[in-house]
């Protein structure tokens, strides 16, 4: 199969899938028993307002016109309004996500490098003591609540040793701007990226000690599972006659083991990466309130306090498309990097 | 001085269950120019002396007694570096070449790799018209060397291993059961390769098989190996002609003769034994047809006997 | 060779009586269960062994610093962290069980009719089993939860509704490699009826993994229920909870009251932990490859 009909098939797989994952997410929200709008007042409203609230929504049409506005609603960017304020739910997520998506990148980033790193120690030092107590360590971060260890972090580095700041994305009043030239702006919300544009190393440095605490927090939770990934593939492919034929040849150990086993041991790792997007984002909500980090997870939490459930849709199915284009776009980049799907 | 010299050799391969001895006081010795086949069934422990050469024994195993001494250098004193310096020196070809190259490498960066890793001078233009001659010199177009293995069939893929063994004129190459994978022409065409090219590099070769019609073609000597000894060890021509060990002769009956095509084959009974618990005294005793009272109850040494060493009791 | 593996696991079964025999997994699985043991048998005796009421308020000084008196320190209503932390795994406990019975009396079925039956069938389970399996674990539970309002069953069906799909999927890959085993070819073109294929040739097979994972769902369900309490979706704050004492400790950080989150947390920790090893364990016990 060419690359183009693996791309194309692998986009048609996606269509039914997407359309199952906004019906769920209407399903809960509309059809569970617990309606919405009186869950709002708590049942403490008139019967008037409540009805005229409900219009303001939408929400006093029959279910299957409010299943076809949601869904037209979504093809065209509008998650609805918000309970809470009128405005489009769309919008406000928006602005929310580059603070999200930016703890999710070095959340990733250190998960990644941190369990590749102990998993190739691990295997490479394999049964013994060495290898156990990385793994030892690789099952406990499966257990330990991302939250909790975000305020053991939060307690130990900032409020005792005062080496970072204990929550928040940057010192407030110094966000950093991007690069304006002339009358073109360009910012990407992503405040390590938007100093350097802006050319503020110290911004940039701000922006980076606020962005530690959480993203290692993240990273370190999530590193467990890269670390026995690493560790299985690297016994596997360092087993395989390649690896012992380039041993044969006196190439460096450091070539051998990381050009030549890991590179081979690498698909299943970025496979592993698209599977692991869904729990980083989860692990993001959590962390985010931990750091009041202001990202789509804050958001999310505000909005649960305030009982706004068009945004707690909004922000649902949000996650839901993100989560599907990721593994779309990992699926993808797999096939590219495979040159035995390649041909 | 023998190019290649091992001694009393003995590797071990602890398990949970007990010590595998794979290879057990193993000595051999191979001057310059000559081609040594190592024969035996799978299992005899061929593959585990050849890795041991260029001290690449896979773990868990280790070589407990005994020593390898190539152009005079005991090898089993080289620091990790030298060790690597001398995989440079001596090539080496594995029995599966669908399996031997790196998938994700583009067959010209092996080459580079390889030529660069130890000749540092060299450029990267340099190694890749280097590369370009060794290919065209075993039939391979220049072209190709950016396409990747899973684009090559299996005998070009071998071969490609060829080519790398001897991309660095090493003075010793070892081939474990080069075309043991590859279809009978493509063998034959390997093995014809083969022949050439150790008269053009003036190579000294260990070749490792189960088949012992190759050796018959490639070989000046043959040691024949079983449960980790050697039990014959001696020119080609006379132990073809003539062969001492109860267990040789069964390999040559075993095999299809050309020579004789109206003689019938006769297979060796029996399988080779469990290395983790194996027979008292000679360990070929239960398979031989001409086991005798000393068998069971003490191993032969390997002793001279018309020219050639042989380690059976027969020949006490 | 595949029938053999298949008679491999079930085999395994009796085997388990002496862990500590069976090398470092049977070590895992045992130290794994001496925690969750230790855990569910505090949870249990709380009533008797806990020094005060874990929902009395001033008890002691306001966020006291452990000491002899108060051996977990107090917080800020002047409760005792210690009577607090013996009596708080009760509903997290709870929550776990329920979700984890929930699973497993809808995730198997399901998955051993869709993928015994076939065809449209498995496809459409399969790619709904898939749709929410794809979907962020926790933004689903939190959306449940939030709809159905608080409570141990509602919470315990939010956190069902994620973790359906990962027994849909290791019953499915069980059963369609059971299905091509010799053995079971062989009843079949005997006659077997369905139903007892399913019952004795699948069945057998597809319990160890189906226990392994439910182990280890025990823990990320516990995980999830603390998470949803983090988040404002806990049940009532009357009920002494690891969860709530987290959600309202990180308020008292500042001030440097550690012991507040650090042993609820621990306690998380542990008891996830305890069913992350015996699942471990389990799995890699019951895995045929690990032998040689």
């Amino acid at each position: 199969m060419s690359l183009r009909s693996y791309v194309i098939a692998r986009v048609l797989l996606t269509i039914p899938m997407l359309l199952l994952l906004l019906t769920l997410v209407f399903l809960i929200t509309r059809v569970l028993p617990g309606d919405p709008v009186l869950l709002h007042f708590e049942k403490q409203a008139k019967p008037e307002a409540v009805e005229e609230f409900r219009q303001r929504l939408g929400l006093d049409k029959s279910l299957p016109e409010q299943y076809v506005d949601y869904l037209t609603g979504v093809l065209r960017g509008d998650l609805g309004k918000s309970m809470q304020d009128f405005s489009p739910v769309a919008q406000q997520i928006f602005s929310a996500f580059p603070a999200t998506l930016e703890l999710a990148i070095f959340g990733m980033i250190i998960a990644v490098v941190l369990g590749i790193f102990l998993g190739v120690r691990s295997s490479r030092s394999y049964n013994t003591g060495e290898d156990h107590v990385i793994r030892t360590f690789g099952i406990a971060t499966y257990a330990i609540p991302v939250f909790f260890l975000g305020m053991v972090l939060q307690l130990v580095f900032s409020i005792q040793l005062h080496w970072f700041p204990s929550g928040g994305r940057i010192y407030p009043g110094s966000e950093p701007l991007g690069l304006n030239l002339g009358g073109f702006h360009l910012a990407t919300g992503l405040y390590t990226v938007d100093s350097l544009l802006e050319g503020n190393l110290s911004k940039f440095v701000q922006a980076l000690r606020y962005l530690f605490l959480p993203s290692f927090a993240l990273g370190l939770v999530l590193c467990g599972i890269f670390i026995r990934l690493t560790r299985t593939s690297m016994l596997e492919t360092l087993r395989l006659d390649f690896v012992t034929a380039a041993r044969a040849r006196g190439l460096k150990e450091r070539t051998v083991v990381y050009t030549y086993a890991l590179r081979n041991a690498f698909l299943p790792i970025l496979t592993m990466m698209g599977l692991q997007f869904a729990a980083l984002l989860a692990g993001a909500i959590l962390t985010e309130t931990t750091f009041s980090w202001p990202g789509l997870g804050r958001y999310l939490v505000d909005r649960i306090a305030f009982r706004d459930y068009t945004a707690i849709q909004g922000a649902v199915v949000f996650f839901g498309l993100l989560v599907a284009l990721v593994s779309l776009m990992v699926d993808i980049l797999y096939a590219y990097l495979d040159p035995r799907i390649r041909l | 001085m023998p190019l290649l010299e091992i001694n009393s050799l003995t590797v071990d391969y602890p398990t949970r269950v007990g010590t595998v001895r794979a290879v057990d006081r193993v000595s051999i010795s191979v001057e310059k120019g000559q081609t040594l086949g190592i024969v035996g069934e799978s299992g005899c422990g061929k593959s585990t002396l050849g890795l041991a050469v260029i001290r690449l024994v896979p773990s868990p195993g280790i070589m407990t007694e005994g020593s390898i001494m190539i152009d005079g250098t005991d090898i089993m004193r080289l620091s990790n570096n030298e060790v690597r310096e001398l995989r440079g020196k001596v090539g080496f070809i594995f029995q599966d070449p669908m399996t031997s190259l790196n998938p994700v490498k583009r067959i010209g960066d092996h080459f580079v790799e390889f030529i660069r890793t130890h000749e540092k001078e060299v450029s990267r233009q340099e190694a890749l018209e280097k590369t370009g001659k060794i290919l065209e010199s075993l039939g391979i177009l220049r072209e190709r060397t950016t396409d990747y293995p899973h684009q090559f069939s299996g005998g070009m893929r071998q071969r490609v291993m060829i080519g790398l063994g001897l991309a660095l004129n090493p003075k010793l190459l070892i081939a474990d059961e080069p075309t043991t994978s590859l279809d009978v022409i493509v063998e034959a065409q390997i093995l014809e390769l083969m022949n050439k090219l150790k008269k053009d590099y003036d190579l000294t070769l260990i070749l490792i098989t189960h088949n012992i019609g190759i050796v018959a073609e490639m070989s000046d000597l043959i040691a024949v190996m079983y449960a980790g000894r050697v039990v014959e060890f001696g020119p080609t021509e006379q132990i073809f002609e003539n062969p001492l060990h109860p267990y040789t002769k069964g390999l040559l009956e075993s095999a299809p003769n050309i020579l004789h095509p109206e003689r019938s084959m006769h297979p060796i009974p029996g399988s080779p034994p469990d290395l983790i618990s194996p027979p008292p005294g000679c360990k070929f005793h239960p398979r031989c047809p001409h086991a005798f009272e000393p068998c069971p109850l003490r191993e032969p040494f390997l002793v001279m006997k018309e020219r050639r060493f042989v380690a059976c009791h027969l020949y006490d | 060779m595949q029938t053999e593996r298949g008679r491999i696991i079930v085999q395994l079964i009796p085997q388990f009586v002496r862990l500590s025999k069976r090398g470092m997994a049977g070590w895992t699985v045992l130290i794994g269960s001496v925690i969750v043991v230790a855990v569910v048998g505090m949870t249990l005796l709380a009533p008797w062994i806990a020094p005060h009421n874990p929902i009395a308020i001033n008890v002691g000084p306001i966020m006291a610093a452990p000491s002899s008196e108060f051996p977990l320190g107090t917080n800020h209503l002047g409760q005792d962290m210690l009577s607090r932390v013996i009596w708080g795994g009760s509903m997290v406990l709870q929550v776990a069980l329920i979700s984890v019975a929930m699973c497993v009396a809808v995730g198997v079925p399901i998955g051993l009719l869709a993928s015994y039956a076939g065809g449209n069938t498995d496809k459409g389970t399969s790619l709904v089993m898939d749709s929410i399996y794809a979907f962020p674990g926790l933004v689903l539970a939190i959306a449940i939860a939030a709809m159905l309002g608080r409570g141990v069953l509602n919470m315990s069906l939010a956190i069902a509704v994620v973790y359906v799909p990962s027994y849909y999927r290791i019953v499915r890959s069980q059963v369609l490699t059971i299905k091509e085993l010799s053995y079971v070819e062989a009843a079949r073109a005997l006659g077997a009826k369905s139903r007892s294929i399913i019952l004795r040739y699948v069945m057998p097979n597809v319990v160890p993994s189906v226990v392994s994972v439910a182990t280890i769902n025990f823990a990320d369900a516990i995980l999830t229920a603390a998470g949803l309490t983090f988040v404002g979706l806990g049940l009532s704050v009357a009920v002494p909870d690891w969860g709530w004492d987290l959600t309202y400790g990180r308020q008292l950080l500042p001030a440097g009251a550690w012991w507040v989150i650090a042993f609820p947390g621990l306690m998380i920790v542990l008891l996830a932990l305890g069913f992350t090893l015996i699942g471990e364990g389990l799995s890699e016990l019951w895995s045929p490859r690990l032998e040689q």
